[in-house]
């Protein structure tokens, strides 16, 4: 699959990553080839074949519904790049 | 004999004898990681952390009741959390992080009396074959060509650890493997690397890349060594509710049990067009050497192995696309202001990850994306089934597999980096044994034509890494590598 810029621009804005402009055509040019080379998964027949979701067939542990951890605020809080009064700070969202 | 020049084995056992402290062991690793940071190998060094840790393992040592891996000096991944250290996985979006907590496979190390020499480089969020994409420059292979000087890359992208253990700078080191990152780096700086089934080792507290994937295994100079340090690195964490609940083996026990009457399975579609000829010999003289020591060859069948990488390429980045979702520039790392909300997190990610994890995150959010998801990712989900299918029949008839562990020696930094799917071909026969979750080695077998390390890639079933250990173990026998590197850090 070939991707075009705006194809790009557009996968960019889903994953949050700002892509300058002028970096568009060569990045559309190297996931276009990747996306053509893992294409040659088309040859394979999967009919009937599930899709493998976990490596492990155990089934998940369940734990018991209790709290067992918490009362860390500050350790939470300790690597955030901004703080107050025990909260994460973020740009305004509500206008 | 230097200090730096025992295996763990060896080093354990002098301990024991008092011959030398932990101290002196210790003080021998700090020197020769000061020595080796010409090889950009170590991030960040803790010698005050390793020799606070070497007089508690010194204590013991006097007292008779040591630790199995008291004194031992580790190096270890910076994908590992560490608590109080920075951690950064060689990215700049996690500059400055340092966790409150530490990894559930390092605190087994350090509850088993190893200690902690310092944090080394890898490619960004694990995501290379060479060392080359981290935020912090690249780390340099030990070994050079015959007559040659450019500098090689130790592979990756455990590549800080696979340098720091050739060069002597580290007795041992934690990796981790997603599609080949503790064997390939083996391979290319001749040392041995083990790659645990996945469950084995608890992911707990190990920046994630892809979680069904990722595993935590050691790095070291012998068989033996890795056997040791899997034996305190693995066990079952109810943290991780992908660790399996089974009891850990005595592994070292394995080392050097005989492999009369094993079938060791030779799959012909590892045999690659255009795989340059001295891998096949390398591969021929594996096979003799497991044939002289009283086991049998059996030809098996890996049809799907030519699709494994293109099938790794779709799961891993879509995994990857949603583990890092968590880097937003709000609850730790690099944050980048915006006007908006929105703004803010395009602004931290667009500047704090690099090309290849971008290039990575973009594949991995398209190919989970509406009307994408089923060409893409369900069909590799698919293909996986079929790959793993394929070593589970395979094991219906022998009991290890024997294969080449990469297809090349270390190659020149500059080569392979202008093409992404060139530099990932390099993973061809390391990533089939992820997708399938079971245990692999590669242990050194012999030089390149010009003088670079080459391994050999043992995979066992599910869960048996003792066989895998024990296969291992012949061959090291078999090859008695001892060429050493071109520049060995520790001389004390």
């Amino acid at each position: 699959m070939a991707l075009d810029k705006a194809t790009v621009a557009r996968i960019a804005a889903l994953a949050r990553i700002k892509v300058p402009a002028a970096e568009l055509d060569a990045l559309a040019g190297e996931l276009s080839k990747i996306l053509t080379w893992v294409e040659q998964l088309d040859e394979v027949d999967v009919t009937g074949v599930e899709p493998m979701t976990a490596v492990t067939h155990a089934r998940p542990p369940l734990r018991e519904d209790k709290i067992t951890d918490g009362g860390i605020r500050d350790k939470v809080l300790a690597n955030a790049p901004e703080t107050t009064g025990g909260f994460f700070v973020v740009p305004k969202v509500v206008e | 004999m230097s200090l730096t020049a025992l295996t763990i084995g060896q080093a354990r056992d002098r301990l024991r004898r008092k011959d030398f402290t932990a101290r002196e062991l210790a003080e021998a690793y700090i020197s020769a990681m000061a020595a080796a940071r010409p090889l950009n190998a170590f991030l960040v060094e803790t010698p005050e952390r390793a020799l606070a840790a070497a007089a508690q393992s010194d204590v013991r040592l006097q007292k008779g009741n040591a630790l199995p891996l008291d004194g031992v000096p580790v190096a270890v991944k910076d994908l590992f959390c560490t608590e109080g250290v920075e951690t950064t996985a060689a990215s700049k979006i996690l500059a400055g992080f340092v966790p409150p907590y530490e990894s559930t496979v390092t605190a087994n190390l350090w509850r088993n009396g190893a200690l902690m020499l310092g944090k080394v480089n890898l490619d960004e969020f694990a995501m290379g074959s060479a060392t080359i994409t981290s935020a912090r420059g690249p780390t340099e292979n030990p070994w050079r060509r015959k007559g040659d000087n450019r500098p090689l890359v130790p592979g990756g992208s455990s590549g800080g650890s696979a340098s720091a253990v050739a060069a002597r700078a580290a007795l041992a080191a934690t990796g981790t493997d997603t599609g080949g990152s503790i064997r390939q780096p083996a391979s290319f700086c001749g040392i041995v690397g083990l790659k645990p089934t996945y469950g084995r080792c608890s992911r707990w507290g190990i920046v994630a890349f892809a979680s069904s994937l990722d595993q935590a295994g050691p790095m070291t100079r012998d068989v033996r060594d890795a056997a040791i340090m899997l034996q305190a690195m693995a066990g079952h964490d109810p943290k991780d509710s992908t660790s399996a609940p089974l009891p850990v083996p005595d592994f070292e026990q394995a080392v050097g049990q005989s492999i009369k009457g094993l079938r060791i399975g030779i799959p012909k579609e590892y045999r690659l067009d255009g795989m340059p000829k001295e891998i096949e010999t390398l591969w021929q003289r594996g096979i003799d050497w497991i044939k002289s020591a009283g086991a049998t060859t059996v030809d098996i069948t890996l049809m799907m192995t030519k699709y494994a990488l293109a099938t790794y390429y779709i799961i891993a980045p879509a995994e990857a696309s949603s583990n890092l979702a968590r880097y937003d520039g709000v609850r730790f790392g690099l944050r980048v202001p915006g006007e908006t909300l929105d703004a803010m997190y395009e602004n931290t990610r667009g500047q704090g990850f690099g090309a290849e994890v971008r290039r990575r995150v973009l594949i991995g959010t398209y190919v989970l994306s509406a009307g994408y998801y089923d060409a893409y990712y369900l069909k590799a989900q698919k293909v996986r089934t079929l790959i793993a299918r394929d070593f589970n029949e395979a094991f219906k008839s022998c009991d290890a597999i024997l294969t080449p562990t990469a297809p090349s020696a270390a190659f020149a930094v500059g080569e392979k980096m202008d093409d992404p799917i060139a530099m990932y071909l390099n993973d061809v026969f390391t990533v089939p044994v992820n997708l399938a979750g079971l245990p692999a080695i590669s242990v050194p077998a012999g030089l390149s034509a010009d003088g670079l390390p080459l391994g050999l890639q043992v995979i066992g079933k599910a869960f048996d890494e003792e066989t895998v250990l024990r296969v291992a173990a012949v061959l090291e026998d078999a090859a008695k590598f001892d060429a050493r590197p071109a520049f060995v850090a520790g001389s004390a």
